[in-house]
């Protein structure tokens, strides 16, 4: 697995004010060595982190947001040290969802985690958490639910349906004992006893705004000053950042923040296009992302952006975060009745992607996805099956070889060839 | 420092010009590779840089500019480069009480103030030493990104203001160059930032535009640069330079194309 940090020394700073005595300066972003993919032998000097895996492109100490097919989407998963924002859908249905992946990945991965949130105590998030889906069980639940002639088994060489293989895979099975990226239950809830053997800490707002502040606000809204002063102290204390001399800690710190910026965290930005703190989640962000910087951590946020009046903030809060993923549900909105989406729930759409260490980033290709919650599991696919612009008249022979071969049920915009015009 | 954007804007690192406002511009795209660029021609060309960084790490542009063929350690080690790194210092300022002044004194203030410590921070780093040897060409200030500046607060004039303060310093009295690099919010109606960009476009010599495309994302087409020359100073008898060209970005390199003319294309 991964080789973790080993605290390159900055040279001491020469004269200059700022540089403040940096010692043994644990950033996340350190170079990992290119045996990253040895086993640990016995008496290791390098102790590597569980759930953790270096990044192809440039080494990165990668964590799963709990959802294989968004790592995959995401150059191969979150980088330790940066923020996933996620743009909350209309009626914060699905979200959730992917908070809770978020924070059933760190405990099934033994990572700490903090928990933040103004609507809901922290003990009863980790309740409704997803359980996680063991190897074993794996095939036989995965055969009830996966649509099996929609996506190709990946060594079979197509003879008749080809243009299917020239689609990108998106990997919707299991990818068997592998110790990074889970997957989870939506119908069933963690083990009781996984939750009582993970370390979390929660932070629930309406129980810590009325303790004294130990920092003096700084134009913040006193919610967003409390949950700093909150994480910083955690990361102190429990040696995150590997300055406390008394803990040596070799962990991710996994932290989830909910519905940033609505009005229950004391922010008027949803309520008021001027508010009297309009840059008090900027500034929020920006003190959180130099903290997770300096740390082995990572964060997810869910903010409800829909709700923001002043479109400007929206654009700065996409500069200060690292990943932006937003998420479009079709309840309620005219798509809803599109037969396009029929199958899907919303769509998913990857704004940002951060370039770090590097020049270019691992933008996918794919750029129409949409997701669908199952019984049982949250997937994400490409939309547009077949983009090919002189496809017409394979498109009709195909769907109707496909209708007999394996008992599609007819899909109406494929009845008559002259209609596909319309469409594509 | 690629050497096909030297080649565009027709200077090399010996003979670059002295006095001069550069402004990086990012639009629907990220513009961070000419930060890059330009840090790393700096260094080679033996300035002394005052790097602002308010919004990677410093391991971030170390990686990267070891791809470029610079060392930002060394280069700190040796005094040529005075690096403010603003994630780490935010931290510092806001969690622990600071007995003097401190560059980001203002994350502490509830009202808007002004970047005056950070002014003085940029003006200190960059003086001349007294020593008599003349060690570095002349002094550069480098600022990643001043956007931030206003997310954290400030107000648009107060920007302006410090960039007028560094450039009456460093471009006026010490002969030395300014980049900065603002992005361009587009149709998201930030007013502060407009304020911001149009007030710095008048006072640049240069002006790199980094654009996304119109028609959308491209695997092989990253952007368009759009190069205006501009001479603020005097009225303007000859047109201003512009050109346009299309980029896309490797992993160690920049490779620039006439407009149409992609390899992928051809």
């Amino acid at each position: 697995m991964a080789a973790a940090a080993t605290c390159g020394s900055v040279a001491a700073s020469t004269g200059s004010a700022v540089a403040t005595a940096s010692k043994n300066n644990v950033t996340s972003f350190q170079r990992r060595g290119p045996r990253a993919s040895g086993t640990n032998d016995s008496g290791p000097r390098l102790v590597s982190i569980a759930g953790t895996r270096p990044s192809v492109r440039n080494g990165q100490l990668l964590v799963s947001t709990g959802l294989p097919a968004l790592d995959q989407l995401l150059g191969g998963g979150l980088a330790v040290g940066t923020v996933l924002l996620i743009e909350e859908d209309k009626y914060n249905i699905y979200s959730p969802l992917l908070f809770k992946y978020f924070l059933a990945e760190g405990i099934v991965n033994g990572h700490t985690l903090l928990v933040a949130s103004a609507k809901e105590d922290p003990a009863n998030i980790l309740q409704e958490l997803p359980a996680p889906l063991l190897d074993d069980k794996c095939k036989k639940e995965f055969d009830e639910d996966v649509y099996n002639h929609k996506t190709p088994e990946s060594n079979i060489k197509m003879k008749i349906a080809w243009r299917y293989q020239l689609l990108p895979k998106m990997e919707i099975g299991p990818v068997s004992s592998s110790r990074f990226g889970h997957y989870y239950d939506a119908s069933k809830r963690m083990p009781q006893e996984l939750i009582e053997a993970s370390n979390w800490h929660g932070f629930f707002l309406p129980e810590k705004i009325s303790s004294t502040l130990k920092v003096e606000p700084c134009s913040l809204t006193p919610g967003y000053t409390k949950l700093l002063q909150f994480i910083q102290n955690i990361i102190y204390e429990e040696g995150f950042d590997g300055s406390n001399p008394q803990k040596k800690q070799r962990n991710i710190l996994r932290i989830g923040i909910q519905n940033l910026g609505s009005p229950l965290w004391g922010d008027d930005i949803c309520c008021a296009e001027n508010g009297g703190n309009s840059h008090s989640l900027t500034k929020f962000l920006y003190v959180l992302r130099g903290l997770l910087r300096t740390s082995l951590s990572a964060c997810i946020i869910t903010m409800p952006t829909h709700l923001i009046q002043n479109k400007a903030i929206i654009a700065r809060v996409t500069t200060l975060s690292d990943i932006v993923v937003g998420l479009e549900s079709f309840i309620g909105s005219e798509r809803e009745t599109n037969p396009l989406y029929k199958d899907y729930h919303g769509l998913i759409h990857i704004r940002q992607i951060p370039r770090l260490n590097n020049l270019i980033c691992d933008e996918s290709d794919v750029k129409d996805l949409a997701f669908k919650l199952k019984r049982k599991l949250f997937t994400i696919e490409c939309i547009t099956k077949l983009r090919s612009y002189d496809l017409r008249s394979q498109i009709y022979f195909l769907s109707r070889h496909l209708q007999r071969k394996f008992s599609i049920k007819k899909n109406p915009y494929f009845k008559e060839p002259h209609t596909l015009k319309k469409i594509y | 420092m690629f050497v096909e954007l030297n080649n565009l804007l027709n200077t090399t690192p010996d003979r670059a010009e002295q006095g001069k406002l550069t402004l990086l511009c990012d639009a629907k795209t990220d513009g961070s590779f000419l930060v890059h660029h330009f840090l790393s021609f700096y260094l080679k060309a033996n300035c002394k840089v005052c790097f602002v960084a308010l919004i990677q790490s410093f391991s971030h542009y170390s990686i990267v500019g070891q791809k470029l063929g610079v060392s930002l350690t060394m280069a700190r080690e040796r005094g040529q480069l005075v690096f403010l790194e603003g994630l780490k210092s935010a931290v510092d300022v806001v969690f622990q009480a600071q007995k003097e002044p401190h560059p980001l004194q203002f994350l502490r203030e509830a009202n808007a103030g002004n970047l005056k410590p950070l002014f003085e921070f940029v003006r200190e780093a960059l003086k001349p030493i007294d020593s008599g040897e003349a060690r570095w060409t002349y002094p550069v200030l480098l600022v990643d990104d001043l956007s931030v500046l206003l997310s954290l607060g400030m107000g648009a004039v107060a920007v302006l203001d410090f960039i007028h303060y560094c450039r009456a310093t460093v471009c006026w009295e010490l002969k030395g160059n300014v980049v900065v690099l603002v992005h361009d919010s587009g149709d998201a109606e930030d007013e502060e930032n407009d304020i911001l960009l149009n007030g710095l476009s008048h006072q640049s010599h240069l002006i790199l535009r980094a654009e996304g495309l119109a028609t959308g994302f491209c695997r092989d087409v990253h952007g368009q640069l759009r190069i205006l020359w501009r001479r603020p100073s005097q009225p303007t008898v000859h047109r201003d330079q512009s050109f346009t060209y299309q980029y896309k970005i490797q992993d160690k390199s920049v490779s620039f194309f006439a407009k149409g003319m992609s390899p992928a294309v051809l």
